[in-house]
């Protein structure tokens, strides 16, 4: 018995051997490059590939209508020596500095009246985001006629009031013109700020008010000790758009000024479009938006370094 | 869309119903017309049509609708007479550069291409021959003209087959002119100072572009430069703005600059046009398309009335001071049909299908081979004559050097209006300028 028991093979229930197409699609390996694959191509194709070739190109001597070959440094060394790209250097961070001021104290004055209990909120906060919604080419026409020499309404205004004999000197000379196209991109930027940082503020929750109340705590101390840190880590991630977007702002500049009068509201974008499209030096061109790429790292790590210093910003617990 | 084209697109919503009315009689009228066209006997080059030809041709948009209406006629004739098909597209003025040069450095696409200007020189190694058909149609049209020779040869060689051109005169109102007492724009230096002086002191200033704008103000910094013997580039294509000529030149402008009226550093292609239809500005520097728009909108008519038009004041030059925007027709050596591209090119030159063109024009485009200064366009309207010697010019964009990616480049830049604009603004001194100039135009003009 034993032994016919022992011969007679177990009935165990045969495993189906998987066909090859589903051992394949049950290897992780695979499946991992499979589904990665077209995100990695995308990547590839409109990111990688671009920017390597805007890179590559910054070190030939590539024009429209002729290819260039390598030259190593010289378009950056031409750069160095070349006033107007310094000039373009200087507005661009006077520019981000100045108009990122505006727009996040504007911004955040707008946010804190908006987030009041006001009479139809929705529909102001609908208006407030009206110039952002706008495309920016539109604005830019619209503030070019405000800043035209001849044409400005408000020189019109100025002079059917009395207060003024001549027009306003908009952008007709260096200092006005870098000030003029600050306070338009003042304009522009104001509504994503505002409307981001109201978002924030209304993740704050009330009881926090409400106990700071009991303490006698002052509106200052309120917004001081309160809203303020509250507000900080959504701070530094809208100030880094907010700056990458001011920094590397293009349409704005080139539909009212085109960098002038006299090269002095170049944009390092502008300037770079300037030489490389119109100008045909795309080495070149692509030398001056590669060199923008330092500033936009570094004013990144800062918005995130010194404004996001809470430990759970950064991965790490709250104490 | 540029200024140049936004500016004509502006003037051309009015003017296109009365461009249409002109360009319908002109089609008509085109054989009629063709009569006083004077040839001279010519052999016509022997160009055999490869089998089963058909051509793609580019080429920068129309001024008015009558010029692309009698052009797409003329192709489609010449279809008709050959069995050639001929697709054209009309191409954006700021794309057709940077269409031209893929086309060169690809090998592929149209067969020709109709650019501007330095075209042909630029892939002068991509293009074919034109001497064969340019040395027949300038036997049998009279000659070509200088500004035409300029553009379209390159070591005594044709590459390019230019089609016309558009200046810009100095555009004027009588009436402030009489008021400042003068007849007319003096023709020397001296007395053109004086006269932008007298008419500052009535209020009724002249203005010139010295903001970034492409056409209107190169149009002027070359004015400016030419008319006081200072050039960019020499003969040998070497620098050579940095020179005492130059520096009068620039000395000159920190006289006149004051009479200007305020903004021009700020202007643009179309500032000077509004400044001009507003009664702002009396005296500018502008190509024919303001007139037609003071002329056709009812509101300005009596604008137009009182404006003239008379070439640049020549100053120490020779001719005018003024290289027209030039369409120059090129044929790509990728061309399968070189010799189909080069009887389509003769086709559209000769007097059936030019004349017509030209007189749809009204005076948008000046024709480039002298036989046609006879054309009924220039009798329309007394006031456009003044176009109709635009490529009698003897100067050029990059004048005096060979014409290159560098002169084009330049101009793109605006090197030599911004050596103006920073001098009448008192930013630099003109040496300070001309040497920056200097030092910029040396980047675009270095050997490669």
């Amino acid at each position: 018995m034993s032994t016919a028991t022992s011969t007679a093979p177990a009935w165990v229930r045969q495993r189906q051997q998987p066909g090859a197409l589903a051992r394949l699609f049950d290897s992780k390996p695979f499946l991992i490059v499979v589904c990665l694959l077209p995100a990695v191509g995308l990547l590839m194709t409109f990111l990688t590939y671009p920017l390597g070739l805007g890179i590559w190109l910054a070190f030939t001597d590539q024009t429209i209508g002729r290819p260039g070959i390598y030259i190593g440094l010289e378009n950056f060394e031409f750069l160095f020596e070349d006033p107007i790209f310094w000039g373009a250097v200087f507005y661009s961070v006077f520019y981000t500095a100045i108009a990122t001021v505006g727009k996040f104290g504007l911004g955040l004055w707008l946010a804190l009246l908006l987030n009041q209990h006001l009479p139809m909120k929705s529909i102001l906060r609908a208006i407030i985001l009206l110039p952002w919604i706008v495309p920016t080419v539109l604005s830019a026409i619209a503030f070019w006629w405000i800043y035209d020499p001849q044409f400005s309404i408000l020189s019109w205004l100025a002079m059917k009031i009395g207060i003024r004999e001549t027009p306003f000197d908009f952008i007709n000379s260096a200092w006005p013109a870098r000030w003029s196209l600050i306070w338009a991109n003042i304009w522009r930027g104001i509504p994503f700020v505002a409307i981001s940082l109201l978002a924030g503020l209304q993740t704050i929750s009330p009881s926090l008010y409400e106990a700071a109340l009991l303490d006698g705590a002052s509106p200052w101390q309120r917004f001081r000790y309160i809203t303020f840190p509250m507000l900080l880590p959504i701070l530094a991630i809208v100030m880094t758009f907010s700056i990458i977007f001011t920094f590397t702002d293009f349409q704005l500049v080139y539909a009212i000024t085109r960098g002038g009068p006299v090269n002095s509201t170049h944009l390092l974008a502008t300037l770079a479009f300037q030489r490389g499209i119109p100008g045909g030096q795309l080495g070149e061109g692509a030398a001056i938006a590669v060199s923008m790429i330092p500033f936009l790292v570094f004013a990144t790590l800062f918005s995130y370094f010194a404004l996001a210093r809470r430990k759970w910003q950064q991965g790490e617990a709250n104490d | 869309m540029t200024d140049k084209e936004e500016n004509d697109k502006m003037a051309h919503l009015i003017t296109r119903r009365t461009a249409l009315a002109l360009g319908g009689s002109a089609l008509v009228a085109g054989t009629a017309g063709a009569q006083q066209i004077q040839t001279q006997p010519a052999q016509a080059p022997n160009l055999p049509i490869e089998q089963g030809a058909s051509l793609r041709m580019l080429r920068p948009v129309r001024f008015v609708q009558p010029d692309e209406d009698v052009w797409r006629a003329n192709c489609a004739r010449f279809t008709e007479r050959t069995g050639v098909q001929v697709r054209v597209d009309f191409v954006g003025w700021e794309d057709i550069t940077q269409q031209t040069a893929v086309t060169a450095n690809s090998g592929a696409g149209p067969d020709v291409i109709v650019g501007f200007d330095a075209a042909p020189h630029i892939y002068a190694d991509k293009v074919h021959d034109l001497t064969d058909i340019a040395n027949y149609l300038g036997q049998k049209y009279g000659g070509w003209r200088p500004l035409a020779r300029s553009y379209g040869t390159r070591q005594g060689r044709w590459i390019g087959l230019p089609f016309g051109s558009t200046g810009g005169p100095l555009i004027w109102r009588t009436s402030a002119l009489r008021e400042a007492g003068f007849e007319r724009p003096p023709e020397d230096l001296p007395g053109f100072l004086r006269m932008c002086q007298a008419l500052k002191r009535i209020n009724k200033p002249v203005g010139f572009a010295l903001g970034n704008a492409v056409g209107d103000g190169n149009a002027f910094a070359n004015w400016l430069l030419w008319s006081h013997g200072a050039y960019l580039v020499d003969e040998e294509g070497r620098v050579a703005i940095n020179r005492p000529e130059t520096i009068n030149a620039l000395n000159y402008l920190k006289e006149l600059y004051p009479t200007f009226v305020n903004g021009t550093l700020a202007w643009n292609d179309v500032s000077n046009n509004r400044a001009y239809t507003a009664q702002e500005v009396f005296v500018t520097q502008n190509g024919v398309s303001l007139y037609f728009s003071l002329k056709n909108d009812p509101a300005t008519a009596a604008i137009a009335e009182d404006t003239q038009m008379t070439l640049m004041p020549k100053g120490l030059a020779d001719s005018t001071p003024n290289a027209g925007l030039t369409m120059n027709a090129m044929v790509f050596k990728h061309s399968r049909f070189p010799n189909a591209s080069k009887a389509l090119l003769v086709f559209l030159m000769e007097t059936e299908q030019y004349d017509p063109w030209l007189q749809a024009n009204i005076g948008y485009w000046s024709q480039p081979l002298n036989a046609y200064a006879a054309s009924a366009t220039w009798t329309q309207d007394p006031k456009i004559s003044v176009f109709r010697d635009t490529m009698n010019s003897t100067f050029w964009n990059g004048y005096k050097g060979p014409i290159t990616e560098g002169s084009a480049a330049a101009t793109a830049d605006y090197v030599t209006v911004q050596m103006c604009a920073s001098v009448a603004s008192g930013q630099a001194t003109p040496q300070q300028a001309a040497a920056e100039a200097e030092r910029r135009a040396r980047r675009y003009f270095r050997a490669r």
